[in-house]
């Protein structure tokens, strides 16, 4: 940074309205390749028929706000985090715990399950990403081998293992995100960009697996080149958070869930956002999305308590779906695409003591 | 009221786009043409004008929005728990009755995005009113908070009681009606504010975000903050990158999308359903064990998805474990010879196939060096070196045991690379090997007898028969955690002596 006051005000406002006039260039390209409507292809697709989704499971355990949650490859164990500090993994088929954990702060805001299935990731408000190998032996405790892997300078808002246990990605309310050594946990890579809290990210599941998206308070979805730190591409058309990215499943387009109560589909190689998925009616944020296997259906969990699911291709809402009792925090869709899960900030009194906070299962 | 907005109203209004898309959907439900029917409500001896009904109310968003009852009702009772609207009777809880109960209109003064945060001087003041007219007649949380105030005020408290006073006296000298009014307004108003134990807040919302300052610095001139020149220097950067992009026309971007759905739609198991279940609606786990990773014969679907893809053919270990099979069965000298590098072909022992002229290792030798690329990629950064070595002894070196053929200009590359290894430094050689097997080996491994075979040896489940007695549950089958599996060569590189 210049000390030179002046010299630096000059360059600060030059460089900033060089950037918006960049900004109305690449619009303009962006524009100009952009000769047909996703709703206008789609017309020749059959529309989908009436399907019925209901829950399968409750996951009753969380004692207060579940915020996030993430499948195993074995596409029936889950973990999950709250903001009280409890990460628990589940068999959600039987509904078992499996595995508890007490983090020593409180909203647990991420958390992942490893490629391997043998250990777990989460981090929140104590600005750290830490790894819990899941062991079954009573006389261990899963604290004492817990690793401290990633370090920020503000809350964790998501992580993610690459394709091994061996690496973690992370994104903080410090505005960056970061690629980590599990075993030491030296930074491998960092990638700075955004230009507020970063909220959330998805890896790319392309040919080389290089490349991630994430999104922020700046309202931008950036998609960044894992090895150089570079940002590759990126765009600002939502009018608030982003909440939640997801990449479609053939890998050329990704989904984002913003507060601005709207879902938006981005292709990558025609480089512009290609689909809104809006209705009036829906004036809450989105908080959470995933795609079906097919990428045909989007389901996006909602603040408003409910969960919408869209006809990616015609961009209309096929589906509403009522379950929970207060915002859903959280959505995935299971590895095999047999069900989702969605966990929220929900909880049923039932007596004066006892509070319980739900997770469901939707098939 | 003693208490004027916050002054963090403005910052934390940015947060909730949702309640300035609510204040505009009371608005226009309060428009005289197109709103919603306003009536005047007879309560006991008062009349109420302005009043809607829970009905009203729906009926206007249904007709509106062209949603269900089902969804006007949430919405209806979303704008309601958020002191948008306003019971006139029993106005303890916050819900959209659809009976008689009249509902108003909340005033802009009490919106939540007007007076945020309540001031706690105000809840004082009100609970001390309440406590006035009805002696004895707070609830037991407000009890609470009453007694927890007044500790904390203390020193204020007679001016807290003579506030309370004055309002009282103020509010009796209007019109009943007005006076009921207000009174509703106001109850509406701390209910959001300060709920019952039991009832969720709207005002919840999580850790506070943007109060990162990232690319932010508080410049010495001013109080202002703004982004730094690195900040913009970058975006800038990125920006000019970003123009020179290639980019596809949409048309073909979005007629992609139509293939690709309509070629999984039948894979999808919510979109088409799953043979023989779906092991959460039947809770029959059968679908799971046919198609587990290491499945005997793997089903149908499964292998019809090996053409979707090379990528997808690769991340199913049965598929690999096919396509790692073809290629070992393939000689090399039905290719044509490939191009040879520049400097001498390695020799080697035993020559396999005879003849004077070298040639390079069997295609299988190239899926084990992707392979072997894939553990340096995702590995642990302190088998870094050893990796890399063993790779290079491996799969590169002159006279390698597994030579695999690239180019000479990635690997001259990859040669002076190894120079300072990193977990990068065979990215090119890995990306030739890929796509040489994706051009040449993938498309002959799908039309080869091999996998044709396959194809007519999967299995198809049948369709599981719906239980005649749906109301009695199946036990659930437990699986083993993979956590309890030993250790396998998925979870940990096995590069540790340099053996791959």
């Amino acid at each position: 940074m210049a000390t030179d006051g002046l010299h630096e005000n000059e360059t600060l406002a030059s460089l900033k309205s060089e950037a918006e006039s960049l900004k109305g260039k690449l619009e303009e390209e962006r524009a100009k390749l952009h000769d047909v409507e996703l709703h206008q292809v789609a017309e020749r697709v059959e529309a989908l028929g009436q399907f019925v989704m209901k829950t399968r499971r409750t996951l009753k355990g969380h004692g207060n706000k579940v915020l996030c949650m993430d499948w195993c490859k074995d596409k029936r164990r889950i973990v999950s985090s709250s903001q009280d500090g409890k990460v628990i993994v589940w068999d959600s088929f039987t509904t078992n715990k499996e595995h508890a954990v007490t983090m020593p702060c409180t909203w647990v805001m991420a958390c992942a399950y490893a490629p391997s299935g043998c250990a777990i990731a989460c981090g929140g408000l104590d600005n750290k990403c830490s790894v819990y190998p899941l062991t079954f032996d009573k006389n261990e405790n899963m604290a004492a081998k817990k690793k401290s892997v990633a370090m920020h300078t503000n809350y964790l808002s998501a992580c993610s293992f690459t394709n091994s246990d061996m690496q973690i990605l992370t994104a903080s309310g410090d505005g960056t995100c970061a690629l980590w050594d599990v075993e030491s946990g030296q930074l491998l890579q960092s990638f700075h960009g955004h230009g507020a809290d970063v909220l959330c990210l998805d890896l790319a599941p392309s040919e080389t697996g290089n490349t991630f998206v994430s999104g922020g308070c700046d309202k931008k979805a950036m998609v960044w080149d894992m090895r150089s730190g570079q940002c590759v591409q990126a765009f600002e058309t939502h009018e608030s958070d982003i909440n939640s990215v997801r990449y479609y499943p053939s890998g050329d387009a990704f989904a984002s869930g913003s507060d601005d109560a709207t879902c938006r589909l981005y292709d990558l190689r025609a480089d512009r956002e290609v689909a809104i998925y809006s209705k009036e009616s829906i004036i809450f944020g989105a908080s959470s999305v995933d795609f079906s296997l097919s990428g045909r259906l989007l389901f996006a969990g909602y603040n408003d308590y409910t969960i919408n699911v869209w006809d990616v291709l015609k961009g209309s809402r096929v589906s509403i779906l009522f379950g929970h009792e207060n915002r859903v925090s959280t959505l995935r869709v299971s590895p095999d695409g047999t069900a989702f899960c969605s966990g929220s900030w929900d909880h049923t009194l039932r007596t004066k003591n006892y509070l319980f906070v739900s997770l469901q299962v939707w098939a | 009221m003693a208490a004027g907005p916050a002054s963090h109203g403005g910052l934390r209004r940015a947060q909730r786009p949702h309640l300035s898309k609510m204040e505009r959907m009371v608005v226009s439900m309060q428009d005289p043409d197109q709103g919603v029917k306003m009536r005047s409500q007879r309560l006991l001896i008062t009349v109420i004008p302005h009043a809607v009904t829970g009905n009203d109310i729906m009926e206007w968003l249904i007709h509106k929005y062209c949603i269900t009852e089902e969804e006007a009702l949430h919405l209806g009772t979303l704008l309601v728990r958020h002191g948008y609207l306003y019971p006139l009777r029993d106005p303890c809880h916050l819900e959209l009755r659809l009976d008689e109960t009249p509902y108003r209109f909340q005033t802009p003064y009490f919106w939540m995005s007007t007076l945020w945060p309540a001031a706690e001087l105000d809840y004082a003041i009100y609970l001390a009113k309440k406590n006035i007219r009805k002696r004895g007649g707070l609830f037991d949380h407000e009890k609470e908070h009453y007694d927890q105030l007044h500790r904390k005020i203390s020193h204020t408290w007679d001016l807290v009681v003579m506030q309370a006073r004055e309002q009282l006296w103020a509010a009796k000298q209007r019109r009943k009606g007005d006076r009921l009014v207000i009174a509703c307004q106001e109850q509406t108003y701390w209910l959001v504010n300060r709920p019952p134990p039991g009832v969720p807040s709207v005002l919840e919302q999580g850790p506070e975000r943007n109060s990162c300052t990232a690319g932010r610095v508080q410049m010495p001139t001013g109080p202002f903050q703004t982004k730094t020149v690195d900040f913009y220097r970058r975006e800038v950067e990125c920006l000019r990158k970003a123009l020179g992009r290639a980019r596809v026309k949409s048309s073909v971007c979005l007629e992609a999308y139509l293939k690709f759905s309509s070629q999984r739609g039948p894979h999808d198991p919510i979109m088409s359903g799953c043979l023989p279940s779906n092991p959460w609606v039947t809770d029959n786990d059968t679908y799971w064990a046919m198609n587990a990773p290491s499945a005997a014969v793997p089903t149908r679907l499964r292998v019809e998805q090996w053409a979707f893809s090379f990528r997808e053919l690769l991340e199913d270990p049965v598929g690999r474990a096919h396509f790692m099979d073809f290629l070992s069965k393939e000689f090399s000298g039905e290719k044509p010879p490939p191009r040879l590098p520049a400097r001498a072909p390695p020799p080697r022992f035993p020559p396999a196939w005879g003849g004077p002229d070298p040639v390079p290792g069997p295609p299988a030798e190239n899926l084990s060096f992707w392979e072997a690329c894939e553990e340096l990629r995702h590995g642990g950064q302190a088998q870094v070196p050893a990796l890399v070595d063993a790779v290079y002894q491996q799969f590169l070196a002159p006279g390698a045991a597994r030579w695999v053929n690239i180019d000479s200009r990635t690997m001259e590359r990859t040669l002076v690379g190894l120079g300072r290894p990193h977990r990068h430094v065979l990215d090119d050689a890995q990306l030739h090997i890929y796509m040489l097997m994706k051009k040449d080996s993938y498309p002959r491994f799908l039309k080869s007898d091999l996998y044709k075979d396959l194809l007519a040896e999967a299995v198809v489940p049948p369709k599981t028969k719906r239980r005649v007695f749906p109301f009695m549950r199946k036990p659930r089958h437990s699986s083993p955690s993979p956590a309890l599996l030993p250790a396998s060569a998925s979870r940990e590189p096995s590069g540790g002596d340099g053996e791959a």
